[in-house]
């Protein structure tokens, strides 16, 4: 572990410093080299799925001959070829339906072929019997008595022990939180105002511009290499190698860049069916790449929610209770959605201290598509509604919203609503920053007599929510120039995350960041393990492996030269390539040690040799939580905290609602690579702008209606607000790599409710449910006579 | 299939091949020609990954026959730097760090290319105009119009 001191002593010059991206002259030159470009020659074949098209179903049979019989269709596999389960929480799931089909979508069968064409011609000829069965479709049903059963064999799924599923429901995980006496206050009449409300949060999408590929080749031997579009290259190892039975050094994975994930690309999805269908192709390499349409519903979509939150305060605006109920839709399957309700109901009283809290965050199947992690792994869609009842709130007792905020927002020291401590935090600062920066309480006059203005505030947290145990590791070697290969399993999603593992193997070492490079692609062969890039935990994890690393190369050049110098260790560093020493001030170039070593004098031999740094970090002291109270020592790693802040104007004779420009503060505890840090937060604050104003999955009876952009919008370049202005705030985080915490997910939480209050503030209604599109906000006008 | 044997070219080479009838100028650039740095997002016209300067406009090549590109001149994000210095806009939208996974970023160059090469001194509005076809998911756009903007400023 990374020790305490290190937020403490000089932070290096290139820590802190905007250096540019290692990886954007290959991507703006079109060389950077995705999944779908690499080359397998002509033995290559193509897959195609074959879909369920109802929502729930049993399956009564599969005719597979005409489409074996077809010229060029190589290999044909089903369910009954691949018993195992699947899954990363709670195993639920066949790589290919058995017995059932629980969304529309849900894969049947696969084909490979020597052509995309006759794949898809083959899947056209299976044919399968179904007996439908009655649908869930909302998740409050689902969770009720009367709802039929999703997974009739819930209780004999394999789950692990922090994840509690309800037998003989769909209940996929129930998770309390019993803090306090949430009933006592509200039977004693305490409060002075308390709000009761109900939100819903449909499914979006994450609608990466790369959709899923994966290309997989099993040998005679039955090794498994799988090329794939991954957030999670050792996560897919695992998990598919367990399916199938094979060792896990059996199976590869070798990712390269991944045009964009934001979650839809971690854990297992798509993977797995590609290589099911390469275990039958005779070791020639198959290749499935999903349509834009696909990409919209068969792989992970974000969860729906219906949340219900009762919020009181005392006459000074102290928040005493909540009593929150989340019913997620965690449609079919549940790769991550458990473990979002466990996150969502450890972070129920969102960053606010609240003395008394009651929780029950239900995970629900339904026969919506699978509900996977995306940016913000539940807290977008729980602060969504949270933070407009803490506007309302505020209102009802008369207080400003954002001073309402100041008031309650949590402190360092603050007791969590798990009962533990937070610590340091610079969520104040956040909220100050934000309220300056949006110039909270002046009203601009509108830019045309129809038009109204609004400001809106909201906060968010969150924290990494993955296992207690969640591993990194790292390695660093040096080369015959001093050039530094770096060696992680965490993936280039696009965060920049590359760039500041290079920058902190540099600072560590005591070398120019331009003479370190990344081992790539991430290969499970040869890359040190990394559990996911996922949780927004690389620049903490993976940075802490790094610099372990980094130092472990440095002590062992540093001792090399100390005995041949005959110095004290102590006394030598390393500096933009050299060891120096403060002493005797003497140095010697790095590359004149690593690699060959050291002559020993007098002709006598040589000393030292190659240099090779090893690094891990995996945090120690994360605790389990009461299951009847959630209540426990430490639930997680760290809480990063922030607020955003917009001005809207809302158009009252068309109901369009435009931002014009979005402040955003976060607490990343030391910014490694400031632009880097601010993309996140600009780039994290139009998807949330999305998903606040234009996106909702359409389900009609389990059917997705809007699979394309064309009926799937998300925001254009004509969308973004003329400024977001992203503000840097760092309170250091006491493990984290000189202080560093994470900011990709968390710069789009609060900003559905942060727009959805200042809507409010510009014409007084609450337009309901995102996305508040034009004609959503006119209708709400329409209902409140204030349409014009 | 009926083949269609055609000549046209590619970032200043003149190529010959040989393309079935329902080949999409996206799929010879990639499949055939092995210039991978063309993306396909969504082989439907609807995001702009694959987007191409076809005899100087800015086009979707994943909705262009091959077939109807004989004599054309394609220029695709490999034909942007010449001789190892990049085209300004390459430049620019690296200084200010509008490129973040890099999936929509060829397409997006492109659109920008095209844009300047009509129009020297695009206002902003011009300039989110001639990239609202691009879709990107990461940057939130605004570092692209930025180095749009700069790559023209320099220019003049
Ligand atoms: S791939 Fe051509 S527009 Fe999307
Ligand atoms: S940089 Fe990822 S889509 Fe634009």
């Amino acid at each position: 572990m990374v020790s305490k001191e290190m937020a403490s002593v000089k932070i290096p010059d290139l820590i802190g410093k905007s250096v540019p991206r290692l990886d954007a002259r290959d991507k703006v030159t079109g060389a950077a080299r995705f999944a779908d470009d690499l080359q397998f020659g002509p033995g290559l074949l193509y897959a195609r799925i074959k879909r369920s098209p109802f929502p729930h179903a049993i399956i009564k049979s599969i005719d597979i001959s005409k489409a074996q019989a077809l010229p060029g269709v190589k290999a044909v596999v089903t369910g009954k070829d691949f018993p195992g389960f699947i899954g990363l929480y709670l195993l639920d799931r066949h790589i290919f339906c058995r017995d059932r089909v629980r969304y529309v979508g849900d894969p049947v069968a696969g084909v490979a072929a020597v052509s995309e064409e006759i794949a898809e011609k083959a899947v056209e000829l299976i044919q399968v019997d179904y007996e439908v069965l009655e649908p869930v479709l909302d998740p409050e049903f689902g969770a009720s008595p009367d709802a039929p059963l999703v997974h009739p064999d819930l209780s004999e799924y394999e789950v692990v022990p922090f994840i509690l599923p309800r037998a003989g429901t769909n209940i996929s995980n129930h998770f309390k939180i019993r803090k306090g006496d949430a009933d006592g206050v509200w039977n004693s009449g305490q409060c002075a105002a308390v709000v009761e409300r109900k939100y819903r949060v449909p499914h979006v999408q994450h609608v990466p511009i790369e959709p899923h590929v994966a290309i997989a080749q099993v040998n005679e031997g039955g090794t498994v290499t799988l090329w794939g579009s991954s957030q999670s290259p050792f996560a897919q190892r695992n998990l598919i190698a367990k399916t199938l039975g094979i060792s896990q050094s059996d199976m590869r994975v070798i990712a390269p860049y991944v045009g964009g994930g934001f979650g839809s690309k971690a854990g297992v999805s798509m993977e797995a069916l590609a290589v099911a269908i390469a275990m039958k192709t005779k070791g020639r390499p198959v290749k499935l790449r999903l349509t834009r349409e696909e990409e919209f519903y068969t792989v992970f979509v974000r969860q729906g929610l219906v949340a219900y939150f009762k919020m009181g305060c005392d006459e000074n605006g102290r928040l005493l209770a909540m009593e929150n109920k989340f019913y997620w839709d965690g449609g079919a399957y549940t790769e991550y959605g458990v473990n979002m309700t466990r996150a969502a109901g450890y972070s129920s009283s969102g960053p606010y201290e609240v003395p008394h809290v009651k929780t029950d965050s239900y995970c629900v199947y339904t026969n919506h598509p699978v509900s996977g992690p995306m940016r913000g792994f539940g807290m977008p869609e729980m602060h969504a509604g949270l933070e407009q009842c803490i506007d309302d709130l505020a209102e009802a007792i008369g207080i400003d919203p954002a001073e309402f905020r100041k008031i309650n927002c949590l402190k360092t020291d603050s007791i969590l609503v798990t009962g533990s401590k937070m610590h340091a935090t610079g969520l104040p600062q956040c909220v100050q920053e934000v309220i300056r920066a949006i110039d909270w309480g002046r009203k601009e006059p509108p830019s045309a007599p129809h038009k109204r203005r609004g400001k809106g505030i909201a906060l968010m947290w969150k924290a990494p929510a993955m296992p207690p145990n969640a591993g990194s590791s790292a390695w660093v070697e040096l080369n015959e120039d001093a050039t530094v290969t770096l060696g992680v399993g965490g993936q280039e999603i696009g965060q920049g995350t590359f760039t500041a593992m290079a920058q902190m193997a540099a600072a560590a070492l005591g070398v120019p960041y331009d003479w370190v490079r990344v081992a790539a692609p991430v290969d499970t062969q040869y890359s040190p393990y990394e559990w996911q890039t996922v949780a927004s935990r690389l620049t903490w994890s993976m940075g802490n492996a790094v610099v372990n690393a980094a130092r472990d190369a440095r002590r062992q050049v540093i001792e090399l030269v100390a005995e041949a110098w005959d110095e004290d260790p102590e006394d030598l560093d390393i500096v933009a390539g050299e060891v120096i020493s403060y002493k005797s001030e003497e140095s010697i170039s790095l590359k004149d040690i690593v690699v060959y070593g050291l002559p020993k004098p007098n002709d006598s031999g040589w000393m030292g040799g190659p240099v090779v740094g090893r690094g891990t970090f995996m945090p120690t002291y994360v605790t389990g939580l009461d299951p009847e109270t959630g209540q426990g020592e430490r639930a997680v790693v760290h809480y990063t905290t922030g607020a955003q802040a917009v001005e809207v104007e809302v158009d009252m004779q068309t109901g369009a609602v435009e931002v014009l420009r979005a402040v955003a503060a976060f607490d990343v505890g030391k910014a490694i690579n400031p632009e880097l840090v601010k993309s996140q937060m600009e780039g994290g604050f139009v998807q949330g702008l999305s998903t606040a104003l234009f996106e909702s999955l359409q389900l009609k009876d389990g059917v997705l209606q809007n699979p394309s952009f064309v009926d799937y919008r998300i925001a254009t370049s004509s969308d973004a607000p003329a400024d977001i202005h992203a503000i840097i705030v760092e309170v250091p985080q006491d493990d984290g790599p000189w202080g560093a915490r994470g900011i990709g997910e968390h710069s789009m939480v609060p900003t559905i409710p942060a727009i959805a209050n200042a809507i409010y503030d510009a014409i007084g209604v609450r337009p309901g449910p995102p996305p508040f599109t034009a004609e959503k906000v006119y209708l709400a006008m329409l209902d409140a006579a204030i349409a014009e | 299939m009926a083949f269609h044997r055609i000549t046209l070219t590619v970032n200043g080479e003149i190529e010959l091949v040989d393309v079935p009838s329902n080949m999409t100028l996206l799929q010879l650039l990639r499949d055939k020609l092995v210039l991978t740095g063309t993306k396909n997002g969504c082989a439907a016209g609807e995001c702009g990954a694959c987007t191409v300067i076809l005899d100087g406009e800015p086009v979707n090549s994943c909705m262009v026959l091959a077939a109807e590109c004989d004599g054309a001149q394609v220029i695709t994000v490999e034909g942007l730097a010449h001789d190892g210095t990049l085209d300004p806009v390459q430049e620019t939208i690296i200084e200010q760090g509008g490129v973040q996974c890099g999936f929509c970023t060829p397409g997006i160059l492109i659109s920008a290319r095209a844009l300047l090469d009509r129009n020297v001194d695009p206002s902003d509005y011009e300039i989110r105009d001639a990239l609202v076809g691009n879709l990107c998911r990461c940057t939130g756009y605004l570092r692209i119009i930025d180095a749009v903007r700069e790559a023209a400023s320099r220019a003049s």
